[in-house]
């Protein structure tokens, strides 16, 4: 091979995978993108039911309720604005308890409702929603 | 004074540190002419002093701490006079303020020990990377004088301090920035080789291995770094997993991609003369990932259980060095790349070929991991709030990551500058044949996913392929660093055998058990013998006795904590975790519910352990390679 040559394979070589990267991570962002929601967002819209989102706000006071294998629970997310029940099974964090912020990842069934496979709480009590996806522990599920 | 005293180092530093730029500007335009021995002398002296008065401003920072100097704000911040000293030396880099004094640091001493240990190098070249390393320290010591003093007292000075987030009160935590930032600065070495070179019109095989020992020594520390943080964030937060593809794990880990990929290109530049623009491109990038994963660290704007400092003015800062280095080596490639000669070919089935695909596959996985990492923020700026997790980075990264490690099978097994497929297919029969058994037991037999089966088979092959080199070797006249190869591929193999093993094997369960009862996960049967309050220094926690019996072993008694720390107030869960030869019991306990019943999450994990040890011996491979070739280094200097 001509030096020339051996250049121009390498420089396409190295153009193919810049491209591959960026074909591969856009395909996979197109599935597994977490997009955020609030319950306010969700309301009166169709709700994104084929996709993992996320949903924040706050657990609403006296909503909690936990079911009698002692492992799941199911509470209200409020922003103000809508309220969202969801379902989770697994070990909250810390951080989660009713009246403070909290992100839960998961997906949205058609009757409205919300179920999580990821409950992630956020350290700060002055939860705002916008800065939902602000400081936080996750916590993992059984599925995973 | 102490606190005065280190910020007069930290100036007299800065002070040196343009010195020095000058003093290179002179010493390289000296070695045009053929003169400059005097400047380069003056020039080397200037580095060793800047490396060491930066180590005096850490080291007075650090006596700080252990002092309790409550008239410091980042003593009293991340600080309290109850504190075991391990955790009052540790709060020094445990916060934004010290853990930017650490980086440079560690920049500073780097270029004090190329001034001091650098003797082949031409005159010019070594001038111009002195200077190069100094103008990237007087940037981030602008910072620290600008933008995050670490030295600032308080009046009037509190009685005690807020305490360090029990988070990071763990021994092995305490020597992880460290670890990874040697890591991390090291490559700054490799970059200011890069620009002295391109500078000085240098790039050839003795800028290489010049450059080598360096990258080695930067890469080994990311490797240990990367490790440990791995098994910290395992065993400390509680969820059972080693890798959360979080942006501060993706922060470490795209410095380590890049170095690999450097590591392999420099052997070429070194060995064969070839891949001259690229080793210089990749110089330059490994050590922006490196200031990229502080930026994206230590500016707060990505959101993790790790990022300390929320300051836009900081992110700003960073971002403007950022900016100015990565720009100003990236045009200056621009503009220097064409006077690089073309370096020596070779054909594409040869040991070059297979380097090259291996920076190839290394670059792709890099620039997924990248695009995955920053693509939330690029969004974020757009107003559209997402997060990408580890699924993404699943479907995109590992496959790539596959495909490497089968690259990496092959390519030791192949000549430099030319071989034959038929020969390589020979000596691929043994690894193939192993490897393929391995994937069909573990396939049809074990059950498992055909992704998780697929990555044991290709670990089982290439832990065969990788001893291969020392066949019908004479394994005392084999030089050290073909072991170190040897015993860094037989890692990236177990630690990948672990991962999938991890991943197809592991049985987790989730319950909520009274005392007395039991819950059954993997092979173990586990009993809640007793659940009371334990006290320790500085916290309180509840505590479960738990029995874990299975057939033929003896059984183990485990206890898994939820402590809660007063000061600052928070709650972590400290796992219990059982290492057998086969695998580890890991085991939680979560909240009671008031009736008597407590959560447990127990995780039966075979052969997990393998995740580590195989890290531990790819940095002990490294480790090999590096002292091989400095003693190699050795004696070519006093043949000369």
């Amino acid at each position: 091979m001509k030096p020339k040559h051996q250049r121009l394979v390498l420089a396409l070589l190295a153009l193919g995978a810049i491209l591959g990267a960026s074909a591969l991570a856009m395909s996979a962002l197109k599935d597994q993108a977490a997009f955020f929601y609030a319950p306010g967002d969700v309301r009166g819209k169709p709700l994104p039911l084929d996709r993992h989102v996320r949903l924040g706000g706050m657990v609403e006071k006296g909503s909690l309720v936990r079911a009698a294998d002692g492992v799941s629970i199911r509470f209200v997310v409020t922003d103000g604005a809508a309220k969202v029940p969801v379902a989770f099974r697994g070990v909250t964090p810390d951080l989660f308890k009713e009246g403070a912020g909290v992100v839960a990842e998961g997906q949205f069934q058609s009757d409205g409702s919300f179920v999580a496979d990821n409950i992630l709480a956020k350290h700060d009590e002055r939860y705002m929603p916008p800065q939902a996806a602000g400081n936080m522990h996750e916590t993992k599920t059984l599925e995973q | 004074m102490i606190a005065e005293a280190g910020l007069a180092a930290l100036w007299l530093a800065t002070g040196f540190a343009l010195m020095q730029v000058m003093l290179a500007w002179g010493a390289a335009k000296g070695a045009v002419q053929g003169t400059g021995e005097v400047v380069l002398k003056a020039l080397r002296r200037v580095a060793i002093l800047q490396g060491l008065l930066a180590l005096t401003a850490f080291g007075l920072l650090i006596a700080l701490f252990v002092q309790s100097d409550m008239s410091v704000k980042l003593v009293v911040e991340n600080s309290h006079s109850m504190k075991p000293l391990i955790y009052k030396i540790a709060g020094a880099w445990g916060n934004h303020e010290g853990s930017m004094l650490l980086w440079v640091t560690v920049l500073a001493s780097a270029g004090a020990g190329v001034a001091l240990f650098e003797k082949r190098l031409p005159q010019g070249t070594l001038a111009a990377t002195l200077g190069a390393q100094a103008a990237i320290a007087i940037g981030f010591y602008a910072f620290l004088a600008f933008a995050s003093n670490p030295f600032v007292r308080v009046s009037p000075a509190p009685l005690d301090g807020r305490g360090l987030n029990p988070l990071l009160q763990d021994p092995g935590l305490a020597f992880h920035p460290p670890t990874l930032y040697l890591g991390y600065v090291g490559l700054s070495v490799a970059f200011s080789f890069a620009v002295g070179a391109l500078l000085m019109r240098d790039v050839g095989p003795a800028f290489a291995r010049a450059m080598r020992p360096w990258v080695l020594g930067a890469w080994i520390f990311l490797t240990i770094g990367i490790t440990a943080g791995s098994y910290w964030a395992y065993y400390e937060l509680g969820w059972g997993g080693w890798w959360f593809w979080d942006p501060v794990e993706n922060a470490s880990l795209m410095p380590w991609l890049a170095a690999t990929a450097l590591l392999h290109s420099v052997t070429v530049l070194a060995t064969r003369d070839g891949l001259r623009a690229w080793t210089v491109m990749l110089a330059v990038v490994a050590f922006s990932m490196s200031m990229i994963g502080t930026f994206l660290v230590r500016s707060g704007i990505l959101v993790s259980v790790h990022a300390f400092a929320v300051d836009p003015t900081r992110g700003g800062f960073i971002l403007a060095l950022l900016g100015i280095y990565i720009g100003g080596a990236l045009a200056l490639f621009g503009a220097r790349i064409g006077t690089v000669k073309q370096g020596a070919t070779f054909e594409l089935v040869s040991r070059e070929g297979a380097l090259v695909l291996n920076n190839l596959l290394l670059t792709v996985i890099l620039g997924v991991v990248f695009i995955g990492t920053l693509y939330p923020l690029v969004a974020q700026a757009a107003g559209v709030q997402l997060s990408i997790g580890a699924p993404f980075f699943e479907k995109s990264a590992v496959p790539v990551g596959l495909a490497l490690v089968a690259a990496t099978a092959c390519g030791p097994l192949l000549k430099w500058r030319r071989d034959q497929w038929n020969t390589l297919f020979g000596k691929l029969l043994a690894p193939v044949g192993v490897g393929g058994i391995a994937f069909a037991l573990v396939f049809a037999l074990g059950g498992a996913r055909w992704m998780p089966a697929l990555a044991l088979g290709l670990a089982a092959g290439l832990a065969v392929a990788s001893v291969l080199p020392l066949v019908r070797r004479n394994l005392r006249r084999t030089p050290l660093h073909i072991y170190g190869m040897v015993v860094a591929h037989l890692g990236i193999a177990v630690s990948i055998a672990g991962m999938a093993a991890d991943s197809a094997f592991k049985t987790e369960r989730l319950a909520a058990i009274s005392v007395g009862q039991n819950v059954t996960v993997g092979p173990y049967r586990v009993e809640l013998l007793e659940v009371r309050p334990v006290v320790g220094d500085n916290w309180s926690a509840v505590e479960a006795h738990l029995k874990a019996s299975r057939t033929g072993d003896e059984p183990l008694d485990l206890f898994p904590q939820q402590r809660f720390f007063a000061n600052p107030p928070t709650n972590t869960n400290e796992a219990a975790i059982a290492t057998l030869f086969d695998g580890q019991l890991y085991t939680v306990i979560g909240q009671g519910d008031g009736q008597g019943r407590w959560q447990l999450r127990l995780w039966w994990k075979p052969f997990v352990t393998l995740i580590w040890l195989g890290g531990a011996l790819i940095a002990l491979g490294g480790l090999l390679a590096l002292v091989g070739r400095v003693r190699r280094e050795r004696r070519a200097e006093t043949e000369e």
